[in-house]
């Protein structure tokens, strides 16, 4: 956050000079959060380059996931540019519930998580990506800790997800072990990818790593909310989720008062459309590349253009 | 004969603990019933929510109050960072209009070396250069003055109010005895477990990051503070009171300056603790060096991270051997007033030419404010393809130690702490307090160990206590003897101490990922974290208790012919023992404070339900998990402390 206020500050500074600055309802700052994810710094720095490019004053403020809604209902923060369907659930209803806090609409974007394996696993585990072949070579993916078990890599236990419940009512001879962040998550996938090693483990998308890495979703029985809530249904009929995850929209959400404040914003920031394929070339090219957020989202902006404009009409 | 039994009955219970339960179907053995289990988190949620949204002290809110405090902290905050970096503006945003520029990073590097000479000699001053300049030339300045900046704020907060408060204490001895629980809590509590109500009270930014630091920095500076007061010698306080000194005279030109050398121990404290908080902190918004470990080690650049980390390393030595010199700086004649103002000054003058000109020249020539990035280097691909060749060739040599060290050693203790009941853990906790410190600390400790289980962490707990004791087993069985090594000879001990050094100013985060990459997620990851951090003390006191023993006594030894192994074993080994007992102490601390650290690869332990804790903003579970951690960590620290007096009072030194 802070190497963008310094080099947007100096930038704009030299760039004031030759563009006329368009009227804006409000010259304080619109506070955006950024998150500790390129794609959410990239989508967030999209959006605010935007809304300069309207002559709005933009400020990034780094924020918990989570605890950003505290901020974002008090008036602190103003702009949360990614909210996942499938992990801020909870938290937006509480939030929404208030009344400070509102829905600016989806991102474009659409959240995948599921368990996930490289493409070398396919040679020894035939008739993946299909869930039963890979409860069937089970034994492929066991570790010392685990054996007899399959060792299947899952998300922090923030993260929900419900694994260990699907194992458990899908009858796969799985164990679950939790990783503690992502990074410790794709820590031990680069070293099973480096190594060709047996793993599967949950990986989320839009990320960098389905871009760096060869390797496909598992296919369960697809999901429905009946699945989650209704033992009955589904293929197990004595337990709940014996089926794969949801996916969903990720939203953009905001404090209350930024529609008053700056209506135009609210209007650019409800238009901001982008979807997963767009994302992920941009996080590919600062995960993988090393080239900066400043410099890619920069490209995009000049390629995109007629995109962006629309957006702030 | 106590001990034994003790055990023999907890071992006992342990391994059929689960068969009692079945076999009487009382499953409160096993597990806490639910139906006791005290709602004290959501109590203190709510009294949270309470002081946040609705407290009142008639004209002002509680809130208002705080973020009067947050206001106060951002003010000199904001124009240090301007100085050292973002330059100065005014206007908003797009506004803005630059009015005076940030300082060149030469004159910064010119500085501390100028610093750096005043405080001891040209030697120094070319460390401290040496150390500035990597930050330069590896690309890190932006982020490193953005982490100076932050360091240069909460540094003086922490040994003010530290300073004051050891005043008090000094003062008025119920003071003292107030704070001493406190500072015990402020110490202790894992700091993930209060970053969520800071962030409510004092808004999202730097100034959470700076409060939350100051409060884990500053107690070592208190107690130094108090201890350095009450050790003045009285002929220098009664001098003071002869020549007829009002007592805040007394205080600020008596006794401070005589306990200054003292008190630069603890402002030195205040500086590395500052330093170790650097990730934590850029976690809720510090920004800075720790930011850039965070993001390059989740895309999982471990060269970026290293490079990152190595420079939290150098500005700590930097800083670190500057401040203890400063603690033992000799007083220097006054110049000649006469002289003109320069030349009684050339140092200070040395650097203010400097910074002027460079600073001009900055406003001309942009290489002269930063070092062009075409000049800076990166070793970040050297290190990727190094660990990707460590990984692909060593793994399987790896996964046979690993799975010798968990069915060994690792899984049997996990079964053995984790199969006590929690009523008989109350009970052998207060019985082995009790008789090591007394029957009050007996029954304290059985009362902490009972909060613990009656919170509903019972399991929780008993990983982490094997967690701990397996890593701070590992760690002595590596650190001690090191130590002794590094006790005995000179040239062994300055390589070693270097590599301590590192190790605890780099940033834990720094070593987790690769640690990751070739163990695994799991407890042996976690284990070895926690070995590489805590192993500094158990090295640094071994090789002190081997250092301070007196050399009369070891040449009695050698007069009456001990071989030098003798003279190890039965002369040095006893009479440091005091010592390995403290360094054992400290061990067990940095162990528990590393728990937390360790949860990001995924334990099951205290330190994961802190973290869970911070992560659903879930501020009354955060602070009762901190606080088990604190007390666990308060039983052992009593006991171990207890042990080593024994001991001290058995070998009659003190």
């Amino acid at each position: 956050m802070t190497k963008f206020t310094t080099y947007s500050a100096t930038l704009m500074t030299a760039l004031l000079a030759s563009s006329a600055v368009a009227e804006v309802e409000s010259l304080d700052p619109i506070k955006l959060t950024t998150h500790d994810w390129t794609g959410q710094i990239i989508t967030t720095t999209i959006m605010g380059e935007v809304l300069k490019k309207a002559g709005y004053n933009v400020e990034y403020v780094q924020a918990d996931y989570i605890a950003q809604f505290a901020g974002l209902k008090s008036g602190d923060l103003h702009i949360a540019m990614e909210i996942w369907e499938t992990t801020g659930r909870e938290a937006m209803d509480e939030a929404f519930g208030t009344g400070k806090v509102v829905n600016m609409g989806p991102t474009g974007m659409e959240a995948i998580e599921e368990w996930w394996y490289p493409a070398y696993m396919e040679k020894l585990c035939p008739g993946l990506p299909d869930w039963k072949a890979l409860n069937d070579c089970a034994q492929e993916f066991s570790t010392p800790e685990t054996a007899p078990m399959g060792r299947y890599l899952g998300g922090p236990v923030t993260w929900g997800g419900f694994d260990d419940e699907r194992v458990e009512s899908l009858g796969m001879d799985f164990e679950v072990v939790h990783a503690g962040t992502d990074a410790a998550l794709f820590a031990e996938l680069e070293s099973a990818y480096q190594r060709e090693a047996p793993i599967v483990l949950w990986i989320y998308s839009p990320h960098w790593a389905t871009a760096k890495y060869d390797g496909k979703f598992v296919e369960f029985p697809p999901y429905s909310v009946e699945c989650y809530n209704d033992p009955s249904a589904g293929m197990n009929p004595d337990a709940a989720y014996d089926c794969g995850k949801p996916t969903g929209p990720i939203w953009k959400v905001a404090w209350s008062g930024v529609a008053d404040k700056w209506p135009g914003a609210a209007d650019a920031i409800k238009a901001f459309d982008i979807d997963n394929d767009a994302m992920g070339a941009l996080v590919g090219k600062v995960d993988l590349e090393g080239v900066s957020i400043e410099s890619v989202v920069s490209e995009w902006m000049t390629a995109n253009e007629a995109a962006w404009s629309s957006w702030i009409k | 004969m106590f001990w034994l039994g003790l055990f023999a009955i907890t071992w006992g219970l342990s391994q059929f603990s689960f068969a009692i339960y079945k076999a009487l179907d009382a499953r409160w053995i096993v597990r806490f019933p639910k139906k006791y289990e005290l709602p004290l988190d959501s109590w203190i949620s709510s009294a949270m929510t309470w002081l946040v949204e609705d407290a009142h002290f008639g004209l002002f809110t509680f809130r208002d109050l705080t973020r009067f405090i947050a206001a106060v902290i951002e003010l000199p905050y904001q124009f240090v960072r301007s100085l050292l970096i973002d330059g100065f503006s005014v206007g908003q945003g797009q506004q803005a209009i630059e009015v005076a520029p940030s300082i060149s990073w030469i004159a910064i590097i010119g500085t501390m070396a100028v610093i750096a000479l005043y405080a001891r000699n040209a030697g120094l001053a070319m460390l401290a250069a040496l150390c500035f300049a990597y930050l330069a030339i590896f690309g890190q300045w932006e982020s490193a003055m953005v982490t100076l900046a932050s360091v240069l704020i909460a540094v003086p907060i922490g040994v003010t109010g530290g300073l004051l408060l050891g005043i008090l204490s000094y003062r008025h001895p119920w003071v003292e005895k107030a704070l001493r629980p406190i500072l015990d809590l402020m110490q202790t509590v894992p700091v993930f477990a209060y970053l969520v109500p800071i962030l409510f009270l004092f808004g999202f930014g730097p100034v959470s990051a700076l409060v939350a630091t100051v409060i884990y920095a500053m107690p070592p500076m208190v107690r130094i503070a108090t201890v350095a007061l009450q050790s003045v010698p009285e002929e220098v306080k009664e001098a003071g009171r002869m020549v007829g000194c009002k007592p805040h005279q007394q205080m600020w030109k008596v006794m401070v300056p005589t306990a200054l050398p003292s008190l630069m121990v603890g402002v030195n404290q205040v500086i590395m603790l500052t330093l170790n908080m650097v990730i934590i902190a850029s976690m809720i918004g510090a920004g800075g060096l720790g930011y850039d470990v965070l993001t390059s080690l989740r895309r999982l650049d471990i060269g970026g991270g290293i490079e990152a980390g190595l420079a939290i390393v150098v500005m700590a030595i930097a800083l670190d051997r500057v401040s203890q010199a400063f603690a033992i700086r000799r007083v220097r004649p006054r110049p000649d007033p006469a002289q003109p103002i320069y030349q009684r000054h050339p140092l200070i003058s040395t650097s203010v030419a400097l910074i002027v000109i460079s600073t001009l020249l900055g406003i001309y020539l942009p290489g002269f404010r930063l070092l062009p990035e075409s000049l800076t280097i990166t070793t970040g691909s050297i290190w990727t393809a190094m660990m990707e060749w460590i990984n692909v060739t060593f793994f399987d040599f790896f996964e046979a130690i690993k799975t010798f060290f968990l069915t060994t050693l690792l899984l049997p203790v996990k079964r053995f702490f984790s199969g006590i009941p929690w009523a008989w853990g109350v009970i052998v906790v207060g019985l082995a307090a009790g008789r090591v410190g007394g029957w009050k600390f007996g029954l304290m400790s059985a009362a902490m160990t009972l909060f613990i289980a009656a919170n509903g962490l019972w399991a929780k707990a008993m990983i982490t206590v094997y967690l701990v004791s397996v890593s701070v087993l590992i760690a002595s069985a590596i650190g001690i003897p090191l130590g002794i090594w590094a006790g005995q000879s000179n040239r062994a001990n300055s390589v070693i101490g270097a590599m301590i050094d590192t190790l605890q100013t780099l940033p834990s985060f720094v070593y987790l990922i690769p640690v990751v990459m070739l163990f695994r997620v799991g407890d042996f990851s976690a284990m070895i974290a926690v070995v590489l951090y805590a192993l500094a003390p158990a090295v640094r006191y071994a090789a002190h208790g081997i250092r301070s023993i007196d050399q009369e006594l070891i040449e009695a030894g050698k007069v009456s012919g001990c071989t030098e192994r003798q003279i190890l074993l039965r002369i040095k080994l006893p009479l440091a023992a005091p010592s390995l007992l403290l360094g054992l102490n400290q061990t067990i601390m940095l162990a528990l404070s590393m728990l937390v650290i360790t949860a990001l690869v995924g334990t099951r332990d205290l330190g994961q339900e802190v973290y869970i804790a911070l992560t659903k903003a879930n501020t009354g579970q955060g602070i009762i998990a901190g606080l088990s951690v604190a007390f666990i960590a308060i039983i052992a620290d009593r006991i171990v402390a207890a042990l080593a007096r024994n001991s001290q009072e058995k070998l009659g030194v003190k």
